[in-house]
């Protein structure tokens, strides 16, 4: 049953991501990456991970999306939809997508399915998911969380920067 | 046995949204196969409240649209981390409270610089 609900959600993944890239209209890629969003949320949904499945919703299919939106509306789409896309450059492109993936098989080599630790699918469902996190994030993963913080702060000084003229 | 990690409690919002998927894609088939087609200039033009349509649909927008989307994003992120905060507050104590303080002070370093660049000016 598991695999089946896998096998779906990875599946439109892949396929919506590859929509995303090779629609010629920038509105529809966002759209079919907004459809993609809330696969991947059904994908951590899977994984028992339901606040992540949440975040994933209110911020990437919520904020991000908007954002990508507010992106496209800065385009002269009229321009940007008659250049022709996929030309040349076969060989590079080929290389990088081959070292991306040689890359990806190396980061997964130590990994084992399973559950170990203290965090089994069964402890974290009798302490709900949230809590889990929280416990963790603000215990263990404290100074990631710290950084996120300042991750965000230049996030809003490179927004403010780069729409100002001029600065005073 | 690996099927019983199947988050089962969430089946009904699975049924829900296979019957809101249903139901719309359905009106629009039914639709598309029992309405009458008949087209021609004047109906098939984009409705301007009986006005005629001047220029492009798309234009550009500011940038300002932008930052402000921008911000949203920021600060939305920093909303849901306030989520499993809150819900462990009980276990974590003055800890997480002064962790909490850092984080917001930091992302209110970012707020006050932009509210003193007038990012939040419309001009």
């Amino acid at each position: 049953m598991v695999e089946w609900f896998f096998g779906y959600l990875a599946g439109a993944v892949i396929l919506l991501a590859i929509l995303v890239v090779a629609s010629r209209n920038p509105v529809h890629s966002v759209l079919w990456m907004l459809l993609m969003f809330l696969h991947v949320a059904g994908l951590y949904l899977l994984l028992n991970a339901e606040f992540l499945a949440a975040t994933q919703v209110i911020v990437y299919a919520g904020a991000i999306l908007v954002l990508f939106l507010f992106v496209v509306m800065l385009l002269n789409l009229r321009e940007e939809i008659k250049i022709r896309r996929f030309t040349g450059g076969w060989l590079f492109k080929g290389l990088t997508a081959l070292g991306i993936i040689y890359v990806l098989r190396r980061g997964l080599e130590g990994f084992r399915v399973g559950f170990e630790g203290p965090w089994s699918i069964e402890a974290v469902g009798r302490a709900t998911h949230t809590r889990a996190l929280g416990q963790v994030l603000f215990t263990e993963y404290i100074l990631p969380f710290e950084i996120a913080s300042l991750l965000l702060l230049v996030a809003i000084v490179g927004a403010v920067f780069l729409s100002k003229k001029r600065l005073r | 046995m690996p099927g019983s990690y199947l988050p089962s409690s969430y089946l009904p919002v699975l049924i829900f949204l296979v019957i809101s998927l249903v139901f719309g894609l359905g009106a629009l088939v039914m639709g598309g196969m029992f309405r009458l087609r008949r087209p021609y200039a004047e109906k098939l033009r984009p409705y301007e409240s009986g006005v005629t349509p001047v220029g492009e649909p798309r234009q550009r927008f500011s940038v300002r649209f932008y930052v402000i989307a921008m911000l949203f994003v920021v600060f939305d992120v920093e909303v849901i981390f306030l989520y499993p905060w809150a819900v462990v507050f009980d276990r974590i104590g003055l800890f997480a409270f002064i962790e909490m303080v850092i984080f917001i002070f930091i992302l209110l370093v970012g707020y006050v610089y932009a509210w003193r660049k007038e990012a939040f000016v419309w001009e």
